[in-house]
């Protein structure tokens, strides 16, 4: 059932319900695509993906394809994967090196171009004597129309206007930064060069929404957290030794609702949303202890402590991102159609910190997120369902939102829910989106 | 005995060691985790890199980095009655071939071979489709092999994943 265009867009979005429109309709998504991801500040990749002079990744903001890549004065830019001659993809690989001479070399017609995407070369030059002068912009490949940087995350923005990158974030935005880089000893971090990329049959919100539902772990993952509990008592009864920490995190998707009800959810303006608490990755073994050492003499005891007992566990950065901090993992989000999305899945080493603490993220990273994952096959197959429901026609039209709905606390544009399990995140996101969808803002 | 002249390694070894294989691919399609546990050594790990190049599962991403209990514990997983992606019904179907042996311990039998497979994996009323090479380190072990190493190149390492894999492939 196509969405009546003529209809209010903002009338889908009520204070504790939405309409399934908002998840199904093609029309609508179209909308999401111009007015939200079009106009707000869209993740691309992180600094150190690009180490070199001539390296290169490509990503999506909406349906534009781009490159995130670095020139030889160590410049980072983002570029729209596009040739101004004939039009054609100029990076036809996920990722890769421009070359020795650190240029873009289009394979139809040999058009050359700077890291900056400006002209360099191409062939036949005679033919545009007197006619072009090379060194007009639309012979370019195009730059997005803004780019910026917090703490080596590059964003870019497809709209000339809006608000500077660190307003858009604000704190709630930003901690998602800060509290990775905070916890290197020299303040920053460095991607781990792998990409995984998986699809899901399913709308962008619903992974989003997904993240922050404190209901669904040990419902969702109940299978996983019984079988990672069960393996902790055969490893030790065989070994003799504590399991590895990687099974206590799968251990604790099936925590009690209890532990679940004590967290909170924190809504921020632009829809970034935290969930404070839940994993407190402060016990006191050797890998934690080696940590604070470094963190102290970096930092001095008093801030370190601070830094250390930052416990936020999940910040999404609305629309493009969900960020673990502590475990250093970060999704990038692509929307591909209204049941369709592209996860882009990365990790991070943290600078100067010891080995175990990485060990530590990649445990979450193999046991979570890889492509094998035993958390995510559930919630993925879960996506899928919904997207199965709510696009049929008959059935009823609308998502509840209810759950503690009018309970959150509002201070100063900052809403902190009842209970960790409130759907306070859902109703933020979605205020977020309608205010994006009326105004376009 | 006849010997293969160009690679020097018996028939009766490239037979057994084909069986093998075949009883592998076997146990995966119809489900039989015990067994499936049996066919590796006690530190035996089931490997399937991250990247083409990668000399290593150690410290670095990897899709399938598993050890015994790790298996055990994704054999508990997906045979839980609340393992809820698994309920639609779950079915593969390997063939393997090209098996070829690439190295052999004359004193105790041990052997590095390679092999090609092909998969299918019919889930939610739809087919999906894998396929790569497997490379096996093998030890001889009470007349019959145990692996101590399987490792497993798919060639679309880079992805992306239409969804992903809940049992080994």
């Amino acid at each position: 059932m196509p969405y009546d265009q003529d209809f209010d867009l903002s009338t889908l979005v009520e204070d504790d319900r939405v309409h399934k429109a908002c998840y199904a309709d093609e029309a609508v998504y179209e909308k999401e695509l111009e007015n939200i991801f079009y106009k707000s500040w869209i993740y691309i990749g992180h600094e150190s993906q690009v180490l070199n002079a001539g390296d290169y990744w490509t990503t999506w903001v909406g349906k534009e394809r781009m490159i995130l890549c670095r020139d030889d004065k160590g410049g980072v830019h983002v570029l729209y994967n596009r040739c101004p001659h004939h039009g054609a993809l100029i990076c036809n690989n996920h990722t890769g090196n421009s070359g020795n001479k650190h240029a873009f070399r289009c394979p139809y017609h040999a058009w050359q171009f700077n890291m900056d995407g400006s002209l360099r070369n191409l062939p036949m030059k005679d033919g545009y004597e007197g006619i072009i002068d090379l060194t007009d912009p639309q012979l370019q490949m195009k730059r997005a129309e803004r780019q910026s940087t917090y703490r080596g995350f590059v964003f870019a923005s497809l709209c000339k206007d809006g608000p500077d990158l660190e307003t858009w974030l604000g704190a709630g935005g930003k901690s998602a930064f800060d509290d990775i880089c905070n916890r290197s000893p020299d303040g920053e971090c460095e991607i781990v060069a792998n990409c995984f990329r998986i699809i899901q049959h399913s709308n962008w919100k619903t992974f989003l929404e997904n993240q922050l539902d404190a209901v669904h772990p040990s419902i969702t993952h109940h299978s996983t957290g019984d079988a990672a509990s069960q393996m902790q008592k055969v490893y030790t009864k065989e070994t003799g030794e504590d399991p590895p920490m990687g099974y206590q995190f799968l251990a604790d998707f099936a925590l009690p609702y209890e532990v679940w009800d004590s967290l909170d959810t924190i809504g921020h303006p632009f829809g970034h949303t935290q969930l404070a608490g839940y994993m407190g990755l402060r016990p006191r073994d050797p890998v934690t202890l080696a940590h604070e050492k470094v963190l102290t003499e970096a930092y001095g005891k008093k801030r370190m402590d601070e830094i250390l007992s930052t416990n936020i566990h999940h910040v999404l950065v609305y629309p493009c991102l969900s960020v673990q901090p502590p475990l250093q993992q970060l999704r990038a989000v692509r929307p591909l159609a209204a049941n369709k999305t592209l996860t882009e899945i990365w990790h991070f080493k943290l600078k100067g910190a010891p080995e175990g603490i990485y060990e530590r993220s990649l445990a979450y990273y193999y046991l979570v997120n890889s492509p094998s994952t035993m958390v995510n096959a559930d919630d993925l197959n879960n996506f899928r369902a919904v997207q199965d429901g709510l696009s049929l026609t008959g059935g009823g039209d609308w998502v509840s939102l209810h759950r503690n709905a009018g309970q959150d606390t509002v201070e100063n544009g900052i809403t902190t829910s009842i209970t960790g399990m409130s759907e306070q995140p859902m109703r933020n996101m979605f205020a977020a989106w309608k205010e994006y969808m009326s105004t376009g803002a | 005995m006849p010997k293969n002249k160009t690679l020097n390694f018996s028939v009766e070894v490239q037979q057994n060691v084909e069986q093998f294989l075949y009883k592998q691919a076997d146990i995966l399609d119809e489900r039989n985790w015990e067994a499936w546990l049996e066919l590796f050594t006690n530190d035996g790990k089931y490997w399937m890199p991250a990247h083409p190049e990668q000399k290593t599962g150690d410290g670095l991403p990897n899709i399938f980095y598993e050890d015994r209990y790790l298996m055990d514990m994704r054999i508990r997983r997906v045979e839980h009655p609340y393992a809820h992606s698994q309920k639609a019904g779950h079915r593969t179907s390997h063939v393997v071939s090209n098996v070829m042996i690439e190295s052999e311990d004359k004193k105790n039998g041990n052997l590095v071979c390679s092999s090609r497979f092909h998969m299918i994996e019919y889930r939610l009323e739809k087919q999906r489709y894998f396929g790569g090479k497997y490379t096996h380190s093998l030890e001889r072990i009470d007349n019959s092999y145990r692996i101590k190493l399987q490792r497993v190149d798919i060639a679309n390492v880079e992805g992306p994943f239409d969804y992903v894999m809940q049992v080994w492939l």
